[in-house]
Order: structure tokens, then sequence, then C-alpha cells
């Protein structure tokens, strides 16, 4: 049976890895390498590199940083940062990463999706949605990588993962903004609802920092893959153990 | 020589850097010279199977490889080229092994078949499952998979048995990405290197 995969999530900038609060306020936590081999150690299922200001910063995740994190990583991983075009993620894919992801270029252009879903195949493109609650609706972020660019992409994010995966997206991760960071658990509400719409895995990112967390958006909201950043940084949770009392509370996990 | 067959598709370096970290050098190559100089060849794979299977096509390399003798090893696309064809594109595959690539539709559960799943064998044996007990966990990340047939020496289970250990003769194959499936994935390689 498929496991529920658990996701280190590391937001890198200028070289190391930061977390903030609700996409704000950036504090350094470690080195990616350190961070990288500290979690597959730990047992994660996979990890995801996001060079957060790129998109923004109008360049692209440096390929020989993907070519050294290939080197020395045996699980899978997926890098985030400005891919805009097949040439772009062709270079990242060619130096290792397993998947690309594409968030703020999708949205600029759509049609991103479908020509890199075309040339690597689906499972390897992702597309991440940053989504904030306004006005009684989930709306989509973009360039949600630096404070003063961030803007709202004038978009329902429930279109928005619909028309992704109508045009080949492989995998949705949903960053819920007004729960990241803040440690009160999983939007389970708005993964719910993104659930229902998608054929493709689901990664519910943002807000987790105890094991009933996850517990809680496997159970009720069926996610694919639960991803964490800064509760793994911190320290509040271990993966290993976050794993076993997974295991204990019935639901299948790597061990 | 360990050759990578440069089959176009990305994730070549995936599995570069694992044989590395088995201390093995490989090749990556699109000459069928090289293909058939090989003391192991691997036919990697992410990517979309027609794509794929015009390299092959092109300058002969699938003749080279279909020819081959020494143990050669598919991984995920790789892998599928081994049958006769995909319904991805349509494309077709080097024909070493009956029937035909479909897409999954497995009852209520995404596609792709994305993360770790327990593999288990269906036959007595599988020389690429040395030493790996049944049940162990492999990445797997695809949205097209080979039929069961006599062929299959292990399977997961997704909606239904899928393919994840085939073999015909000397043509080895794994569903799953060993180079990225960690100290199991490591084995499987290694496995592949002792045979």
């Amino acid at each position: 049976m498929l496991t529920k995969r658990i996701i280190a999530c590391l937001d890198v900038k200028d070289g190391v890895v930061v977390k903030g609060v609700k996409f704000r306020g950036h504090e350094p936590m470690g080195s990616p390498e350190e961070l990288a081999a500290r979690y597959r150690a730990q047992g994660v299922d996979e990890l995801v590199f996001y060079d957060i200001a790129a998109s923004a910063e109008g360049r692209r995740v440096p390929r020989d940083w993907v070519a050294r994190t290939a080197a020395f990583l045996d699980i899978p991983f997926c890098v985030a940062g400005g891919i805009r075009s097949v040439a772009d993620a062709e270079e990242l894919l060619n130096a290792g990463a397993d998947k690309i992801s594409v968030n703020s270029p999708a949205l600029e252009r759509p049609a991103l999706i479908e020509e890199l879903s075309r040339r690597f195949g689906a499972q390897c493109v992702v597309v991440g949605v940053d989504s904030r609650r306004e006005n009684g609706e989930w709306s989509v972020y973009q360039y949600t990588g630096l404070v003063e660019k961030t803007v709202a992409a004038k978009r329902r994010m429930l279109d928005w993962i619909a028309e992704v995966q109508e045009r080949g997206a492989g995998e949705v991760v949903l960053n819920c903004m007004d729960s990241d960071g803040v440690g009160g658990g999983y939007d389970v509400a708005q993964l719910s609802k993104a659930r229902e719409i998608l054929t493709i895995p689901l990664v519910a990112s943002g807000g987790a920092k105890t094991v009933e967390h996850f517990v809680r958006v496997f159970k009720e909201a069926r996610v694919d893959a639960a991803l964490a950043a800064g509760a793994f940084h911190r320290g509040e949770l271990e993966i290993g153990a976050l794993k076993r009392e997974l295991k204990s509370q019935g639901l299948e996990v790597r061990p | 020589m360990i050759v990578i067959v440069d089959t176009g598709g990305a994730n070549l370096a995936s599995v570069v850097h694992a044989l590395a970290r088995l201390g093995e050098r490989a090749q990556v190559s699109g000459d069928p010279a090289r293909v058939r100089a090989a003391r192991r060849v691997i036919l990697p794979g992410v990517g979309a199977a027609p794509e794929a299977a015009k390299r092959l096509a092109a300058g002969g390399l699938d003749d080279a490889v279909r020819a081959l003798t020494v143990p050669v090893l598919g991984i995920c696309l790789g892998m599928q080229l081994f049958f006769a064809e995909s319904d991805e594109g349509p494309a077709k595959g080097l024909g070493l092994i009956p029937g035909s690539i479909r897409r999954m539709a497995p009852a209520g559960l995404a596609v792709p078949h994305m993360g770790w799943n327990a593999v288990a064998r269906t036959g007595a044996s599988s020389a690429l499952l040395d030493g790996v007990p049944d049940g162990t966990h492999f990445y797997f990340v695809h949205s097209y998979a080979a039929p069961m047939g006599a062929w299959v020496e292990a399977a997961c289970d997704y909606g239904g048995p899928v393919p994840a250990v085939v073999r015909r003769a000397n043509f080895h194959g794994a569903q799953f990405h060993p180079e990225r499936s960690g100290d199991a994935g490591a084995r499987v390689l290694r496995n592949f290197l002792a045979l």
C-alpha cells in the first residue's frame, strides 16, 4: 500500500535555510545540506528546496547547488524557484532534481504547465499554490518569497488548482498562508475542498506543529503528503518519532 | 564500463550519482558502439515515452540495446520501454516483453502513483531484490504501468497489483527508482552490479 509522505521543506534564501511567519520575517535555520542530511537520517520521505526569492528577483535556483544536492541525497527531492521555461526545468532535472515546482511563473503564463508536462511527463511537474482567505473565499497570491513583492494573483484557489490539473500538473502543493508558521495546524477545511477537486496527489502545507496536526490532515483532508518546515527545523518534531506515532494511529507510513 | 543510455529524459544524473555513492563510475552515452561494449547497461527514465522512444530509434540505439547479452537494468520509463508498446503518446517500445503499457486508473486513488510503496515478490525469487525483505518500501512516480504476467518478479498494491520488478532473460526492470529509494534502493543497484 502507498504510504502517506512526510515532506520537509527547506526555504532557502542567500544559501541559508530560513523560516518566516505567514511568509514574513525570515529567520536563519541552518545550511540546506546539513538540514537535508539530518532529515534524510530521520526517515523523511521527500525534500523540497524552495529558492524563495528567485522568482521575485527574476532569476532561477542555481544549477550547481542542485547538482551538489543530487550527489549526496538518495531520496527524492523537488526544487522550486524562478523556473520559467522548459530549458530552465531541463537544466535542473538534468542536474539531478526529481521534480520541479512552479508557482509564480505558472500564474504569469499558465501554458508553462502544459509545456513542462508534455516534455518531462506530469510526474515531474509540481505546482505550488499560495492561498489566503479573503472576503469569504480562498485567493491565490504571487511572488510570496519577498514580502514587498507579494501580490494577489486575482484568481480563486479552487479555480486555479482545477486549471493546473487540467493543464497537466502531476501534483499540487497547497500552501495555506494564513496557517503558515503559526503552528495551529493545517487548514483542513481548505485542503478538504482542494481534495474534492484534485485527482492528482495533493500536498498539505502550512501550520504543522504537532503529531495531531498530521493525523488530522491525513485522515480528514485525505491528502497524500504533508509538508512542514519550521516544526522540523526548530526540533519541535523529530521525523522518526512522528512517523512511529502516525503508524500507531493507523496511518500507513514508511518506517 | 557501466553505460547509462541517454534517453534524453531527465534523471540521468541521479543514476550516475547513485552509482558513484556505491563507488562505481558510469558513462552516459547515446552511442550504440559504447552500449554494445558495456559490461552493464542501464536504461533510465523519467520523462515521456514518445521522446524516449524517438531517441532510442534514432541511430540504431534500439537495436544495440535489444541485442545485449550483458545484464541490463531498466528504471521506471526505461523498464516500460522493454515492452512492445505504450499508450503514452502512443509510443513503440523495444518489444522484449509482450504487452502494452497502459495509463493507470486505480479506483479512488490519485494518479500519478507517487511516493513510497511496499514491494513484495510474486514468485519464488528475484535477483534484483536479493536480501531485500518483502514489504520493503521503494519510491515510485509514474502514471503508466506495465501489465501483470509471467515476467513480473515483484509487485506493489495500488488499487490492484502493479508490476514493480520485471525480468526477461538478462533484462531486469524496476518500476520504482532505486537511485532515490534510500538504503533499499542502493541494495537493488548493488544486486544488479553483482549479477
